[in-house]
């Protein structure tokens, strides 16, 4: 049963569309890229898998113990981000409170959690250090963290390597990378980088001009074709 | 008299002590949601929310109440929760929906009190002192006084039981949605408690100077501290401190209440500014 199934999903905010027909699935363990140009509906339809907003038309199913409230999400950093005074510890230990319902305060297990995901990311050390005083690959570390807090089984990425340096830009995706093979975590990843993409994905779902929805080795074999007949 | 014998002389005044206790409260209760209202860009809200404590203040004044603050509360609470939902679905746009509403009640406001203006021949004085703060913090009724208490207990109990989820929607609204935490239910209660605190803060600096007391402790906190905890605290603190100069001095020194507290927040917002940029450098 896959975790996730998408059926003639269509997309848009409003009376205006950006998508239709859109479907796929994701399986446990799979590693999943969503490539595709600018404005073309990437950052929309993932808020859609996240439930942030609802899609125009056909449907979105869950299956597999994960629903739309247990997908871990490293979302694009804001502007209110980059002035907020919060250590890392906080910011890592709020990816907890989902499972902690109306509980008011922390307990020792979201407390061991967050230990666990802070060690797991390598920024144990950083631990007390103020967020805003990171550099951009920590950051992305600290939010990782706190996605892992939400949940074990899947992790939607919203352009995880936008504004790192190259080495950073290396570093985030092996860490991705382990996680999905070490750690059996379902990866959906936007990308706009599309060589690196098809190097890590297993997966890859292009979305603009043309729909395309397929493993790695299939997208390849197309893109063959495609430079054969031109 | 030397100071200390005039202090004791004050402090022998029960009504000196209601102030006291009252200014204390309210400053400890504007500075907690201040770190949230800054971040979320929510600050311009509370300014609208000001002006609408004031429209009905007006209203209140109009029909002759002799204990205004519920129906008060009722309105900004009612306008807040409005205010909230117009941000989300932008026909218009969030703010200019709060200048609409926020100019609208004070034009309202000041419209009432002079056509049904009853005799009190100090009508500009009346709405100085509503818009500005007065010495009204020195003739506080018995039942302000607890109404006070009582409102600024319910807003620390809520912020200490939701700490944790007001940070997490301050900080990342969006994860905290999709990861099953009910943000549109703590935006509302948000907004519900911010109405709470402006309403009893209008006691102590009046509509005009409450965003000030809001915002000043949490700016001057994040000035210097890098957690969301020791900037909460910082915050309360230095609001609570600022609040006791600033009484202390205007019963001394005879200035009016709530602006000689901002000024006070003001002077220490730029110490703490000086004290950011000094510990900036040397790091």
């Amino acid at each position: 049963m896959p975790q996730i199934k998408c059926t003639d999903l269509s997309l848009g905010y409003g009376s205006q569309q950006i998508l239709s027909d859109l479907s796929f699935e994701v399986n446990a363990g799979e590693y999943l890229c969503i490539v595709g140009e600018n404005g073309s509906g990437k950052t929309t339809l993932m808020k859609t898998l996240l439930g942030l907003q609802k899609p125009l038309g056909g449907s979105i199913e869950f299956g597999d113990g994960v629903t739309s409230r247990t997908i871990g999400y490293l979302p694009q950093q804001t502007d209110v981000q980059r002035d907020f005074p919060a250590s890392v510890q906080e910011i890592v230990l709020s990816g907890c409170l989902g499972r902690d319902g109306f509980r008011p305060f922390y307990n020792k297990d979201d407390k061991a959690l967050a230990q666990n995901a802070m060690e797991r990311m390598n920024i144990v050390d950083l631990s007390r250090r103020c967020y805003r005083e990171l550099s951009g690959g920590q950051q992305q570390r600290v939010l990782l963290a706190r996605a892992l807090c939400a949940t074990e089984k899947i992790l939607l990425l919203d352009e995880p390597v936008a504004g790192l340096d190259p080495k950073v830009t290396l570093e985030m995706y092996e860490l991705i990378e382990s996680l999905n093979k070490n750690d059996r975590v379902t990866i959906i990843m936007i990308s706009h980088d599309i060589d690196k993409a098809l190097r890590y994905a297993t997966h890859i779902l292009h979305i603009g001009n043309e729909l395309f929805f397929g493993t790695r080795e299939e997208y390849l074999t197309q893109r063959e074709k495609g430079k054969g007949d031109a | 008299m030397d100071l200390f014998t005039t202090l004791s002389f004050y402090m022998s005044k029960p009504f000196v002590v209601n102030a006291l206790i009252v200014g204390v409260l309210i400053a400890l209760c504007s500075s907690l949601l201040g770190v949230t209202l800054v971040l979320k860009r929510y600050s311009f809200i509370g300014d609208g929310l000001s002006h609408v404590a004031f429209g009905a203040m007006a209203i209140a004044a109009v029909l002759g109440l002799t204990n205004n603050m519920p129906l008060v509360l009722t309105i900004t609470v009612v306008c807040a929760v409005l205010l909230l939902r117009m941000g989300k679905n932008a026909k218009i746009k969030g703010d200019a929906a709060v200048a609409m509403i926020s100019v609208g009640a004070l034009a309202i406001g000041y419209l009432l009190m002079n056509i049904f203006n009853t005799g009190s021949s100090n009508l500009s004085g009346d709405v100085c002192s509503t818009l500005f703060g007065s010495t009204s913090i020195l003739t506080l009724s018995t039942f302000d006084v607890w109404m006070c208490v009582i409102l600024s207990v319910i807003v620390v109990v809520f912020f200490v039981l939701f700490y944790n989820r007001i940070f997490s929607v301050t900080f990342d609204e969006n994860f905290a949605r999709a990861t099953g935490q009910r943000a549109g239910l703590y935006n509302l209660l948000i907004a519900i408690v911010i109405a709470v605190i402006i309403v009893i803060s209008m006691q102590l600096v009046g509509s005009l100077l409450i965003s000030a007391l809001v915002i000043f402790p949490a700016l001057s906190a994040m000035r210097v501290f890098k957690s969301f905890k020791s900037v909460t605290i910082c915050a309360a603190i230095v609001s609570v401190v600022c609040a006791l100069i600033g009484l202390f001095t205007s019963i001394l020194a005879g200035t009016p209440v709530g602006s000689t507290i901002v000024a006070a927040d003001i002077v220490v917002f730029f110490l703490f500014y000086i004290i950011g940029a000094v510990t900036k450098r040397n790091a």
